[in-house]
C-alpha cells in the first residue's frame, strides 16, 4: 500500500506541469506557409507558438468572419481552470499521503481518477464546444461567405482531435506536452489503485 | 621558342575574340551532354535556395543588387546612393537625410566595390560597405535588414575609386581618391596640377559594435591617381596596398599622357604605425565640410550632420609608414593573395602580371634598398621586390581573385578571358574566354583569408549577341564558371543590372538565418508612430497637416479624411501594422509630387503631399496585400484655401 500511495502522491503532482505546458496545440499549415501558423492552449490562455501567430491567425480569419481569438479574460475557463486543476492536485495528494499513513482506502484513488475524467471530459466538452461557436457563429457581413457543396454556410470548427482540410490549410490538432503529462498522472493514479487493490490483503486493510 | 609560339597563337586567337561578333565559337566545343551536366549544376529547383548570395554593385545606377549563386537570379536591389521609387528611398521624408552632401541633396552616384565585414579575415556577414564614385561616399549596409544604415562623405576627395576595402578585423574601411584635387579646393590654373595637387587616402574606422563610420585619419600622398586598393592579410595585416597610375602628374589627354612612365607604383601603407602617430597626437586637423548620415532602424529615420574638420597626416611625418613599389605599365588591379604574402599588380597595358613579394619587401625596408623617393617617400627596388611574373599571354590584366587552394584568377579585358595560374610557380593552368570584355571578378570570399572558392563570377562589359537584343541598350551580363576542377568551366550567364564593378559573395548559410523578416512594432520608436489604430489621428499645425495613419490588410485607419485646405503641405506618417514576414504595404496619393510608399511590418514612414486643387481625392495601397488589396484605399476631402472646414477624419462611419 505504501508503494501504491506513493505512485497516488506523484501522479496528481504531474498535473503540475498544465502550469508551465500547453494543453493542446492547433496548427494550420498550407504551402504558402512553410512555416505553419499555430496556437497552442493553456489552462489559463491561448498563446502563440511562434511569435505573432495569434495575431496573423486572427488577421486570416477576419476574411471569414471568425472572432479574434479569446484573451484569457475573454472567458471564465482560463480563470477557472487552473483553480480546479491546482483542486485536484491538492486531493489526489491528500488522498495518497492518507493511503501512505493507512488512513483511507485504495478505492479512494479510483474514486480521484474517475472525478479526474469527468473534469476532462467536461473540459474538453467545453473546448468543443467553443470551437464549434467559434468556428461558426460568423459575422453576417464577413468578407468571404462560402458554401458546402450542398449550399448550407461552410463553418470552419477545428478538430477535436486529429487533422482536417480547411479550405486551402491542414488543421492538426493535438495534445502537447501538458495534457501527456496529465494523461501520465492520470494512469499513474490508476496503477496506485490496481497496486492497492492487489495487495488488499497483505495491507493493514 | 615553343612557348612563344603558343603566345602568339593565344593573341592571335584573342584578338579574333575581341573582334569577333559570333557567339557560338566559344561554345561549339561543349557537347549536349556538358550542356545538361552544365543545367544540373546552376539549376535550384522551386522550392529550393543558392547555395551563395552575391552582391553586385550597380555602377551608374547607384546601388547594390543581390543575386542568388549559382542560380543568378536577381534577388533585390538595395538602393544605396541613388533614390528609389520602388521602395521611396530617398524620397520618403525620412530617407531624403541619407542623400545629403556637402554639394546638397545628390540623389544618384555611380557605385563600385562592395566588401563585406570581416573578423580575422573571414567574412562575418555583418555589414557590406560600397562606395560612391562620382560625390566621394562610403556606404554601410546592414546585412540583417539589407537596408543602407549609414552614409559618409569623403572631404578632399575626388573619384572615391579605391574604395570601399576593409582590413581583417573591420578595423578600417578605405576610401582612396583616383582623382587628385587641391586640397583644400581652390581657385587656380589646371596646368600648375603637378606638385600642387594632392591624393587623400582616407581611413574610416568602423564601430566594431555598431559599425558606426567616422574618419580616423586622410593620408595626403602625392598627386597621382589612386585607382584600386587592397589590405594586407594575415602576415601583411597592417599594411593597406594602393595602385597607382598618372606619376606622370599630367593634366590633360591622360590617355597618352599618363601612359608614359613604364613603371608606375603600388603604394605600401603601414596603417598601423600611422594609427600609432595619430592615437599620440600625430596629424593635423583641417576645416572641412562633409556629410555624416545615419539611419536608426528604431525610429526609421535618418539624420544629417555636417562635419566640419579632418586629421590630416603628412606621410613625411610618419617615417615607415609609406613606399613605393615600381610596377608595370599602369597597374590597375590590386590584389593580396589569402596568406598575404603576394600583391598582385596588374599591369592594364601589359600582357603579363606582376607580384610582388611581401616577405621581400619588409626585407628590402629593413635593408634600405632604396631607388631614390617620390615627393620624399622612399621607392623600393622594383627587383627587391618581385616574387614573379606570370607571363601570361592574354592583353589588359585587370582583377585576381584566389580559390584559397592556391590558384590565382584574373581578368583580362582586352582579349575578354579568365587565366587560372598558380601562386609560387607563376604557370599558367587554364584560361577560359568571357563574353565579353570582363572587369572585375569574384568569388566568394575570394578576398579574404578564406575563399569559398566553388565558383567564379565574371562582370562583363559588353553583352551584345548573348541575350535577346532590348535595343542599343543591354544590361550587362555575368559569367558563372565552376572552379571545383583542373579547367574551369563556363556553366551559366546571366544579365546584371546597372554596370556591376566588383561583387562581393558568401554562403547563404552565413547570412539567411539572421535576415530579419519583420521591425517589431512595440521596438518602432518613431515620433510620428501609432502602434495602435486607436492612436490613428489628423493634427493641424500652421499650414501642415500631420495625418498620423495606420494600416493593416486590408485598411487604412482612418480612411475618411476632411478639412484639408489648398496650400496645406499635408505630410501622412503610416504605420504598417502586420507582423508578418514579406507582408509590407505601399501607399500612393494622387498628384504627390515624389513618390509612393513602400512600408515593411512594424515600419513607419513619412510621405509629402501638396493638394493643389479642391476635390476629394483617393489614396491607396501600391503593394498587393490580400485579397482586398483593392479595396484598400480611402479619400482626402481638399477645401479651398480660405474655406474653415473643421479637420475630421473617420473610418467605418
Amino acid at each position: 500500500m505504501k508503494k501504491a500511495s506513493i505512485f497516488m502522491i506523484i501522479g496528481p503532482l504531474l498535473l503540475i506541469g498544465l502550469y508551465f505546458f500547453p494543453l493542446w496545440n492547433i496548427i494550420l499549415g498550407a504551402p504558402q506557409y512553410p512555416e505553419p501558423l499555430g496556437m497552442n492552449i493553456h489552462i489559463d490562455g491561448i498563446r502563440d507558438m511562434n511569435e505573432f501567430d495569434l495575431k496573423n491567425i486572427d488577421g486570416l480569419n477576419h476574411y471569414i468572419g471568425m472572432r479574434t481569438l479569446p484573451k484569457p479574460e475573454d472567458m471564465w475557463e482560463f480563470s477557472t481552470f487552473p483553480i480546479v486543476i491546482g483542486g485536484m492536485v491538492a486531493l489526489g495528494v491528500l488522498i495518497g499521503l492518507l493511503g501512505y499513513f493507512g488512513k483511507l482506502s485504495y478505492k479512494w484513488f479510483a474514486g480521484w481518477f474517475i472525478l479526474m475524467s469527468i473534469l476532462g471530459v467536461l473540459g474538453m466538452y467545453d473546448f468543443n464546444a467553443w470551437m464549434v461557436d467559434y468556428g461558426t457563429n460568423l459575422d453576417p457581413h464577413a468578407i468571404m461567405k462560402l458554401a458546402n457543396p450542398d449550399g448550407t454556410p461552410m463553418t470552419y470548427k477545428p478538430p477535436l482531435l486529429g487533422h482536417a482540410k480547411m479550405l486551402n490549410f491542414d488543421v492538426t490538432s493535438l495534445p502537447e506536452t501538458g495534457a501527456w503529462l496529465m494523461f501520465l498522472g492520470m494512469m499513474l493514479t490508476l496503477l496506485a489503485f490496481y497496486l492497492g487493490w492487489k495487495n488488499r490483503n497483505s495491507t493493514t486493510q | 621558342m615553343k612557348k612563344y609560339k603558343y603566345q602568339l597563337i593565344a593573341l592571335f586567337g584573342s584578338a579574333l575574340m575581341f573582334t569577333g561578333c559570333g557567339n557560338q565559337n566559344g561554345e561549339s566545343s561543349s557537347n549536349s551532354a556538358l550542356a545538361s551536366n552544365n543545367a544540373e549544376k546552376v539549376y535550384v529547383a522551386p522550392g529550393e535556395q543558392d547555395e551563395f548570395y552575391a552582391f553586385m554593385s550597380g555602377g551608374y545606377s547607384g546601388n547594390l543588387t543581390v543575386y542568388g549563386l549559382p542560380s543568378g537570379r536577381m534577388f533585390k536591389e538595395i538602393p544605396v546612393f541613388s533614390q528609389f521609387a520602388t521602395s521611396g528611398y530617398g524620397y520618403s521624408e525620412e530617407t531624403k537625410p541619407m542623400l545629403n552632401t556637402s554639394f546638397g541633396f545628390v540623389p544618384w552616384d555611380d557605385s563600385h566595390h562592395p566588401d563585406i565585414s570581416q573578423s580575422k579575415g573571414e567574412l562575418d556577414g555583418r555589414w557590406i560597405f560600397i562606395n560612391g564614385n562620382n560625390t566621394p561616399r562610403i556606404a554601410r549596409i546592414s546585412l540583417t535588414t539589407f537596408e543602407t544604415e549609414e552614409i559618409i562623405e569623403i572631404p578632399n576627395s575626388a573619384g572615391n575609386h579605391s574604395s570601399s576595402f576593409i582590413t581583417e578585423n573591420t578595423e578600417y574601411v578605405v576610401a582612396g581618391t583616383r582623382f587628385s584635387v587641391p586640397v583644400p579646393q581652390r581657385d587656380m590654373p589646371i596646368n600648375e596640377y603637378k606638385a600642387n595637387f594632392k591624393g587623400a587616402l582616407s581611413f574610416i574606422s568602423v564601430d566594431p559594435e555598431h559599425g558606426h563610420m567616422d574618419i580616423k585619419f586622410q593620408l595626403m600622398m602625392p598627386g597621382f591617381n589612386y585607382d584600386l586598393s587592397h589590405p594586407g592579410r594575415d602576415k601583411s595585416h597592417g599594411w593597406f596596398f594602393f595602385t597607382t597610375y598618372n606619376t606622370e602628374e599630367a593634366n590633360s589627354l591622360l590617355e597618352v599622357n599618363a601612359s608614359q612612365n613604364d613603371k608606375d607604383f603600388i603604394a605600401a601603407v603601414n596603417w598601423k604605425v600611422i594609427e600609432e602617430y595619430v592615437n599620440n597626437g600625430g596629424g593635423e586637423l583641417m576645416p572641412a565640410n562633409y556629410a555624416h548620415n545615419v539611419y536608426d532602424e528604431s525610429t526609421h529615420t535618418a539624420t544629417s550632420t555636417m562635419k566640419k574638420e579632418v586629421l590630416t597626416v603628412d606621410p613625411l611625418k610618419v617615417p615607415g609608414a609609406v613606399y613605393f613599389l615600381p610596377t608595370p605599365k599602369s597597374p590597375h588591379g590590386c590584389d593580396v593573395d589569402p596568406t598575404g604574402q603576394y600583391i598582385i599588380g596588374n599591369g592594364k597595358l601589359s600582357a603579363d602580371l606582376t607580384v610582388h613579394s611581401f616577405d621581400r619587401m619588409i626585407e628590402a625596408i629593413e635593408g634600405k634598398k632604396f631607388d631614390g623617393e617620390a615627393y620624399g617617400i622612399p621607392i623600393l627596388k622594383f627587383e627587391d621586390v618581385l616574387a614573379g611574373t606570370v607571363k601570361s599571354g592574354g592583353l589588359g590584366p585587370l582583377h585576381t581573385e584566389f580559390d584559397g587552394k592556391g590558384n590565382a584568377y584574373t581578368t583580362f579585358f582586352i582579349s575578354s578571358e579568365v587565366v587560372k595560374w598558380k601562386l609560387g610557380t607563376w604557370e599558367v593552368i587554364d584560361r577560359k574566354p568571357t563574353f565579353y570584355s570582363v572587369g572585375h571578378l569574384m568569388i566568394p570570399g575570394g578576398n579574404s583569408r578564406k575563399p569559398f572558392g566553388k565558383y567564379v563570377v565574371a562582370m562583363n562589359k559588353i553583352t551584345k549577341d548573348r541575350y535577346l537584343p532590348t535595343g542599343p541598350e543591354l544590361e550587362h551580363s555575368a559569367q558563372l564558371y565552376d572552379i571545383t576542377g583542373d579547367k574551369m568551366e563556363l556553366i551559366y550567364d546571366f544579365p546584371t543590372h546597372g554596370e556591376p564593378h566588383y561583387a562581393a559573395g558568401i554562403p547563404a548559410e552565413l547570412l539567411a538565418p539572421k535576415s530579419k523578416k519583420i521591425y517589431r512594432l512595440d521596438e518602432n520608436k518613431h515620433p510620428y508612430a501609432v502602434t495602435s489604430p486607436d492612436g490613428a489621428k489628423v493634427v493641424r499645425e500652421g499650414n501642415e497637416v500631420h495625418i498620423y495613419m495606420s494600416m493593416i490588410r486590408s485598411h487604412f485607419t482612418p480612411d475618411n479624411i476632411e478639412g484639408v485646405k489648398v496650400g496645406d503641405k499635408v505630410y501622412f506618417h503610416i504605420t504598417n501594422h502586420e507582423q508578418d514576414f514579406d507582408v509590407p504595404h505601399g501607399f500612393a496619393m494622387i498628384g504627390q509630387n515624389t513618390s509612393e510608399l513602400l512600408i515593411m511590418p512594424g515600419q513607419t514612414k513619412s510621405s509629402v503631399w501638396e493638394p493643389k486643387k479642391p476635390g476629394v481625392w483617393p489614396f491607396y495601397c501600391t503593394d498587393f496585400c490580400s485579397a482586398l488589396h483593392q479595396e484598400m484605399q480611402g479619400y482626402v476631402r481638399v477645401s479651398p484655401a480660405d474655406s474653415n472646414i473643421e479637420l475630421s477624419w473617420s473610418l467605418g462611419d
